[in-house]
């Protein structure tokens, strides 16, 4: 069982690089050396925080992206192009197919993560010229960069088991900019009664937090990231894809491959 | 099928065509633009809304609209503006996206504060953002610093600037000249070393351009101002002596009252003027000074900053 | 035990906005296929063969009924071990060479690791894609992909094969491969279960064959058996030029070409016809029986 899902998976990575998803990397590349050097024009004494907040912001938004517009396609292309027939009718289990799919995708944006990792370093030491040890937090805003990553894959697989590309995007996209406001989520059902409070209570646990797992700012500042809070939030991360990839195999369970 | 030769060489040549005339199209409406002054608009005004639409990437976009409030303040003041409307707002969102934007409250400080042309001439709106950056920072000496600069240059209200002084001493790694002015505000307010020690701080506290500039400027300001101060005290001492002013300085030093030619922070020599009074030569140079310049001397729009 | 077991197979499908309409696709189907069978699964486009397909697949889910295939349930990975599926126009991960996407479906197949290189191989080499391993499909004509199609059912070495209009799309030398392989598979023992509107194909091959139309099963049975139920025709060509008065009521069709008349005449007046020209002194040049097709 696992190593078909390693073998869906594998090919789904497989899939995205031939897809010249990773020329990406060089938009990325091309956007952190023209700010590494201009910083230093623009704004004297803040150069490591904007090229952190700058690279930071990058990672994250290349990466929704990416994961918004390969997740869409991930099940409704292969249904569209009826690739799916011939694997289905192998000794291969729809969730696995599900699971194998999720991780090709989270996997080829960790890859990607990792190489983006390297140009902000680089950046960062040209503007710097030397590492400082609150440095390292910002491997920490990475890696919640990359628990964001999971939660937007698996959102776009639950839309893309069901929906039309075109649909899917819309919703991913819509949950993740609601997703952002979140903590206003929370303001205004703290300020309302009734029916509309319980209504935005619900919103804002069901909704995807991406605004709790946004650190960029406090990393830029040097700040550091409590222990207990990394730990919490991989678990509500975690729980939260676990939640929806469930979704995912409930709905594709149940569909008809016209 | 092979692609048209004369669709190719038209499309071709229209291309290149359409380049240049939209280039020079372009470079019209540059010039054109940059005789007015930049956009008085903000477009979104509230930076509760701004922070909202940030998405989370407040951190980015504050330093966007720091960069703007730079170049915003920058351009105006080479054009000698008397107003800059839209500074205050854009350091509130700047702000507002990221509280811990020190140099922000910095900037508003320095060039919020002081009146025209030399700055907004919004010393209050000033006080408020540094107030609300203690309140987001109370372990950052520096914003302490900034608010009792702002009491005691534009304001003169000394013992709210002593106030600031003794709250920021109080932080750790604070600057050892807070507890100095704080202690020496009551005394010595109003006193040439009392601003110089201020401007030095000033100066080595930050590593934005503009505010070193302007804390040079000030520096040579108050060198010039005492210079004068001495060498006019000097002038009166040779009135009371020989009973006549002294037509140049080589009289001074004839009577052993000056050791050498009095020169300027610039290196230029001073000018005695009639009745004992100093002039600088081009006192152009020195903005902020307040003696040495010639009667009915207006000073021109300044440009001393970097980001001019 | 039979290979395939359909038990009353079944699906309705629900369109509109809400569900309203209903539309049939597959009236309840009761069918056996025994193992070494190649059966044939006839009927026009839109008769509900592929819907037949999809349902023993498991890609679809029944309206009502079950089958067993392998004496197995649809959904038993145990036993999609042992059955191979070519579904109809495939298409396939075009990103993928011919060696990759076979070792990709060897391994979902559980295909062991060692065995994985020679069976990919051997099966290029038997649907003639030796020379096409190395190219992307996305280079692939029709007919490659067909192959393809053809090699990635069969690599795991399946007891029974499902094949939807395995010979759609291609020339006559691609069909001829196809039939081939067919007659190899039953000659090493599979079972091969597919469908095709063409007519000639299944005569040919199949044991046994279904015909369905519009969603419901109109007839099984050995091709012989089929024809035979309907009534045989004579064809008789004789110099003339024109159809006898005598000869009108007994002919179904006629012809005149030249000095010659070509005339379709039910077996039943067969012998009434030749008396008749016989006595109208025509001289009878052949007499042919017409084979009746499973039209």
């Amino acid at each position: 069982m696992s190593t078909r899902i390693v073998h869906i998976a594998s090919n789904t990575f497989r899939e995205a690089v031939r897809d010249r998803v990773l020329y990406n990397l060089i938009a990325f590349a091309l956007l952190m050396s023209g700010a590494a050097v201009l910083v230093g024009q623009i704004s004297i004494g803040i150069e490591r925080l904007v090229v952190v907040n700058l690279g930071l912001t990058a990672v994250s938004l290349f990466g929704v992206v990416i994961a918004i517009f390969i997740g869409i396609g991930l099940v409704s292309k292969e249904i569209e192009k009826r690739t799916l027939y011939t694997v289905l009718s192998r000794p291969v289990r729809r969730w696995e197919f599900i699971a194998g799919k999720f991780f090709g995708l989270a996997g080829t944006l960790v890859v990607n993560t990792a190489f983006m990792a390297v140009g902000v370093f680089a950046a960062l030491l040209y503007v710097s010229r030397a590492f400082h040890r609150a440095d390292a937090w910002i491997l920490v805003a990475l890696y919640f960069i990359v628990l964001q990553f999971l939660m937007i894959t698996a959102i776009a697989l639950l839309f893309s088991s069901f929906s039309s590309p075109l649909l899917s995007a819309v919703f991913a996209f819509s949950l993740f900019v609601v997703g952002s406001f979140a903590e206003d989520l929370r303001g205004f059902a703290a300020l309302a009664r009734g029916v509309s409070h319980w209504l935005a209570t619900g919103a804002v646990y069901l909704v995807p937090n991406f605004a709790s797992l946004n650190v960029i700012s406090s990393v830029a500042h040097e700040q550091p990231i409590a222990k207990q809070f990394v730990v919490s939030s991989s678990l509500y991360a975690l729980l939260y894809t676990g939640m929806v990839l469930c979704g995912a195999v409930l709905i594709f369970e149940r569909r008809n491959l016209k | 099928m092979k692609p048209s030769a004369p669709t190719t060489l038209i499309a071709g040549i229209l291309l290149v065509v359409c380049l240049g005339t939209s280039g020079f199209a372009r470079y019209h409406l540059d010039q054109t633009r940059s005789r007015t002054s930049p956009d008085e608009v903000l477009y979104v005004e509230s930076p509760r809304v701004i922070k909202r639409l940030s998405l989370g990437y407040d951190g980015l976009l504050a330093d966007i609209y720091w960069t703007r409030a730079v170049q915003y303040f920058g351009t105006k003041h080479v054009l000698g503006s008397r107003q800059y409307p839209l500074l205050g707002p854009l350091l509130v969102i700047t702000t507002v996206l990221d509280p811990h934007l020190t140099v922000a409250y910095e900037f508003g400080g320095n060039f919020l504060a002081p009146q025209p042309p030399y700055g907004a001439g919004m010393p209050q709106q000033a006080v408020q953002l540094a107030e609300y950056g203690i309140r987001n920072n109370p372990d950052d000496w520096k914003i302490y610093y900034d608010l009792g600069f702002i009491y005691y240059m534009e304001l003169k209200d000394y013992s709210k600037a002593a106030d600031a002084f003794a709250r920021g001493a109080n932080v750790p790694n604070a600057h050892p000249f807070l507890r100095v002015m704080a202690a020496q505000m009551a005394q010595h307010a109003g006193e040439l070393q009392m601003a110089r020690m201020m401007w030095v701080t000033a100066y080595q506290s930050t590593q934005d351009r503009d505010i070193r500039a302007n804390a040079a400027s000030h520096l040579l300001a108050l060198q010039v101002d005492e210079d004068v101060t001495n060498l006019e005290k000097l002038a009166s001492l040779y009135r009371e002596r020989t009973g006549h002013w002294p037509s140049n300085f080589s009289e001074l030093e004839a009577t052993g009252l000056l050791r050498a030619l009095p020169v300027d922070p610039l290196g230029h020599l001073y000018r005695l003027a009639p009745e004992g009074r100093v002039e600088v030569q081009e006192p152009d140079k020195f903005p902020f000074i307040k003696k040495g310049t010639p009667p009915g001397y207006t000073p021109p729009i300044p440009k001393f900053l970097p980001s001019d | 035990m039979s290979a395939i077991e359909i038990l009353g197979l079944e699906k309705t499908y629900s369109a509109g906005l809400w569900r309203k309409r209903q539309r049939c696709a597959l009236r309840p189907l009761h069918l056996n296929v025994e193992a070494g069978e190649v059966f044939g699964f006839l009927g026009p486009n839109g008769a509900g063969k592929t819907t037949t397909l999809k349902l023993l697949m498991g890609l679809v889910f029944p309206s009502g009924g079950s089958a067993r295939i392998l004496g197995r349930e649809i959904h038993d990975p145990r036993m999609k071990a042992q059955i191979g599926f070519l579904p109809e126009q495939p298409y396939f991960y075009d990103y993928l060479t011919a060696n990759e996407l076979l070792e990709y479906y060897a391994q979902l197949s559980g295909v062991a690791t060692q065995e994985r290189r020679r069976r990919v191989i051997e099966v290029l080499g038997r649907v003639g894609l030796e020379d096409a391993a190395r190219l992307p499909l996305r280079k692939f004509s029709k007919g490659m992909l067909q192959r393809v199609g053809i090699a990635q059912a069969i690599l795991h070495d399946p007891k029974v094969l499902f094949f939807d209009e395995p010979m759609s799309g291609l020339d006559p030398i691609g069909r001829r491969q196809v039939r081939d392989i067919i007659v190899e598979l039953k000659a090493l023992g599979k079972t091969v279960f597919f469908s095709t509107h063409i007519l000639s194909d299944a005569e040919s091959l199949c044991d046994r064959v279904a015909i369905i139309d519009m969603g419901e099963l109109r007839g099984v049975g050995a091709v012989a058996d089929l024809t035979a139920t309907v009534e045989g025709k004579v064809e008789i060509i004789w110099h003339g030029s024109s159809l006898p008065a005598s000869l009108q009521a007994l002919t179904s069709e006629s012809h005149l070409s030249g000095d010659l008349v070509r005339a379709v005449i039910r077996e039943a007046n067969q012998d009434a016809a030749i008396d008749a020209l016989r006595h109208l002194g025509v001289r009878i040049l052949s007499i042919t029986p017409v084979r009746t097709s499973l039209e």
